[in-house]
């Protein structure tokens, strides 16, 4: 997609790099997204990948750098700040307030306000019955706190919180680590609709399984650096997991700073 | 996603059919159990005390006495509900109290006629001192905030180093000497015969209460309307109406039923020139004025909480700070706001409790940080963040309260009273915890 027709990137990370104490959790890293488009970066635990997409949402700070939006060099600092991009993310953790209802949580940052500056809970309890309906319609317990929602409840929670206010990026870290079989294709069934919508979307995983059937293309992780980026048709898994693994990148991918030197 | 095996409607309708009738009572009244519970063991330790001490607790004297005791603790319990729900603790309330009541007792008494030569008795005396020591506390909260969010360092020891350095800067002020008599006007807060607002003022906030509470109810109905949500059956709602109004009547009553003291009333009637009828002057107390003020603190803060998006904020970080910063809350500046209202209230119970000894000693508000934490966690705020209520703490803090003034109607000497209020507390945390596992 990206060397025929050219069209602007929704996301653009160039050369990004972020050092804790020693250790370079993310070097030199570039990765794009276009609109429409599924990207799953991939890795091992550790390789930095969570650590990349949390500079784009805004939780960490980049040491170097830069990041465009719609081509556009962004400033992001904050969370708040990605959120006015339309970046959307759906953590590992759910980030989930647990003792409060589902709706203090889709509209946590964010409250709907009467007139009067005060909240204004009716409302927001009526729109959250509005977004649950769509992806749980079965989903009932709107004055419980959602620490005493189930697993897959909470996650979807978490995801109506994310397409709630239109975004245009979407970044899904690791959406059915906690999920069962039947919840993981629904995530799966979601993510084709949310693309169909024309919204970008970031899959993080660890488990090429769960994800190379959902994205368009991958880009692979090790050790903070990236490994090298493929379309999906291009290789194979066989192919994406030798390069989880040894770093080594196939001719079919397009090889980035991480690749290993020898075999190329 | 779909959650295969709980909570379809049809499920509710079972369980619900399930329930005992008071299992069905709590349903449809949307009452917190535990809330029920406090008011029992309230009630149980009344009724106790009034057996023991042979019918000296329920009297008006002694309840309208309680009251006025509960106030200043109360006031900065609802403080320390938020301190804790985001999982710090001020262990310095009592000292900034102290010194706060020092700043004050030596504006007015000495300062502002001395210094500033005004005159005894200017009505101006007593609304500068208390701006002073409001904006006192303010800055105190200000700066242990600052340090807690900002600089990160524990908010136990931030308040800890405050208990010792407040209390010692209320002894520097004055070398320890105390600060007597206050301004006239100043001790209306403190209560007392002319520190209440007498009989027929006190029905007419008795009323009006009972209207807001009826106009409160029929709001929340409308609102559920609005949004079709589930409403609560009308005999629940009647229910709440008419218990909530008989509390407040029976409270007004019973203060109404108190009367000024002979002394006073002679002083009155000699003032006045009022002939004295067969078999004396009836004067009645009235609510007190700390009372009213402790009862406003709790509804401006229960709105706070409730219906702020700050309040939303404070609970949000308590129950995970690491969401609530993702979600683009910040974070720091929440909690340095959550310490500047606590340094305010404890401004407004010193005032009440200077104004109650009508002087200021270096000594106020020693312990009370103790009796303050106490009361917000036998109210139910929980240590471990997250979850708490304003008016469960004011509870608390009367609960407390009535257990020390009813161990002192029954001759306790005072070891013995630090001793039950200790294991008090101990059981009514462990309590709290065995019902949470439950739930």
């Amino acid at each position: 997609m990206a060397d025929t027709t050219a069209p602007t990137p929704l996301i653009d990370m160039r050369n990004i790099s972020i050092a804790f104490g020693g250790i370079r959790a993310v070097d030199d890293a570039s990765i794009d997204l276009f609109p429409d488009e599924v990207v799953a970066l991939l890795g091992h635990n550790g390789a930095g990948k969570s650590t990349l997409i949390k500079i784009l949402s805004g939780a960490y700070k980049r040491d170097s750098g830069q990041i465009f939006v719609n081509g556009e060099e962004a400033s992001i600092a904050n969370p708040r700040d990605a959120k006015k991009y339309g970046i959307e993310t759906i953590y590992q953790t759910l980030a989930l307030a647990d003792n409060v209802d589902a709706a203090a949580n889709l509209f946590l940052g964010r409250e709907l306000m009467t007139g009067w500056g005060t909240l204004d809970d009716g409302a927001m309890e009526a729109e959250a019955r509005k977004v649950m309906g769509r992806l749980n319609p079965r989903f009932q317990r709107f004055k419980e706190p959602v620490v005493k929602l189930s697993g897959g409840q909470r996650q979807s929670v978490a995801i109506a919180r994310a397409i709630l206010f239109n975004a245009r990026i979407l970044i899904m870290d690791e959406p059915t680590a906690a999920l069962g079989p039947q919840e993981t294709a629904q995530v799966g069934e979601l993510v084709m609709q949310l693309k169909a919508d024309g919204i970008g979307i970031f899959l993080i995983s660890h488990d090429i399984h769960d994800v190379f059937e959902l994205a368009d293309r991958v880009c692979v992780m090790k050790n903070g650096r990236v490994v090298g980026t493929a379309r999906t048709g291009d290789v194979t898994q066989d192919e994406v997991l030798g390069m989880i693994i040894l770093g080594k990148c196939p001719p079919g991918a397009i090889p980035g700073p991480g690749a290993l030197k020898i075999a190329a | 996603m779909t959650d295969t095996t709980s909570n379809t409607p049809a499920a509710d309708r079972a369980r619900e059919s399930e329930l005992s009738p008071f299992g069905r009572f709590l349903k449809a009244t949307e009452l917190d159990i535990r809330m029920l519970g406090m008011v029992g063991a309230l009630l149980i330790i009344w009724v106790g005390i009034h057996i023991l001490s042979g019918g000296l607790f329920l009297t008006p004297r002694n309840l309208w006495n309680l009251s006025v005791q509960t106030s200043s603790v109360a006031i900065m319990a609802t403080g320390m509900v938020l301190v804790i729900v985001m999982r710090n603790i001020d262990l310095s309330v009592g000292s900034v109290e102290g010194v706060i009541g020092m700043v004050m007792g030596v504006a007015q008494a000495e300062f502002l006629i001395r210094v500033m030569g005004f005159q005894l008795g200017n009505p101006w005396i007593w609304v500068i001192a208390l701006a002073a020591g409001v904006v006192l506390g303010l800055m105190i909260g200000a700066l242990q905030g600052f340090i807690i969010a900002y600089l990160e360092v524990p908010a136990f020891i931030v308040t800890l180093g405050g208990l010792l350095i407040w209390r010692g800067m209320a002894w520097l002020m004055t070398s320890g000497r105390t600060v007597a008599p206050l301004d006239a006007t100043f001790q209306l807060m403190g209560g007392g015969p002319r520190g209440s607002i007498g009989a027929t003022a006190s029905w007419i906030v008795g009323i009006l209460a009972c209207v807001a509470v009826a106009l409160m109810l029929l709001n929340g109905r409308s609102q559920r309307k609005r949004f079709k949500f589930p409403l609560r059956p009308v005999w629940a709602e009647s229910l709440l109406g008419v218990v909530a109004c008989a509390a407040i009547l029976g409270a007004v009553w019973i203060a109404n039923s108190y009367p000024w003291p002979i002394g006073i009333v002679r002083q009155y009637t000699q003032r006045t020139g009022i002939t004295v009828p067969e078999g004396g002057l009836f004067i009645a107390h009235g609510i007190a004025i700390p009372v009213l003020i402790a009862v406003a603190v709790g509804i401006v803060m229960t709105f706070i909480t409730r219906r702020t998006r700050f309040g939303r904020y404070v609970f949000a970080i308590g129950g995970n700070p690491e969401a609530a910063e993702l979600a683009g809350i910040n974070t720091r500046w929440v909690t340095m706001k959550v310490f500047m209202i606590m340094g305010v209230l404890a401004a407004i119970s010193a005032a009440i409790a200077s104004a109650r000894l009508n002087a200021a000693t270096n000594a106020l508000g020693t312990l009370d940080e103790l009796l303050v934490i106490a009361a917000a966690v036998i109210g139910g705020t929980s240590l471990a963040g997250g979850s708490g209520t304003v008016l469960g703490a004011m509870l608390g803090a009367l609960l407390m309260q009535s257990l020390q003034s009813g161990m002192v109607l029954l001759g306790i000497d005072s070891p013995l009273q630090s001793v039950v209020v200790g294991a008090v507390l101990v059981v009514a945390v462990w309590l709290d915890t065995v019902y949470r596992k439950r739930v």
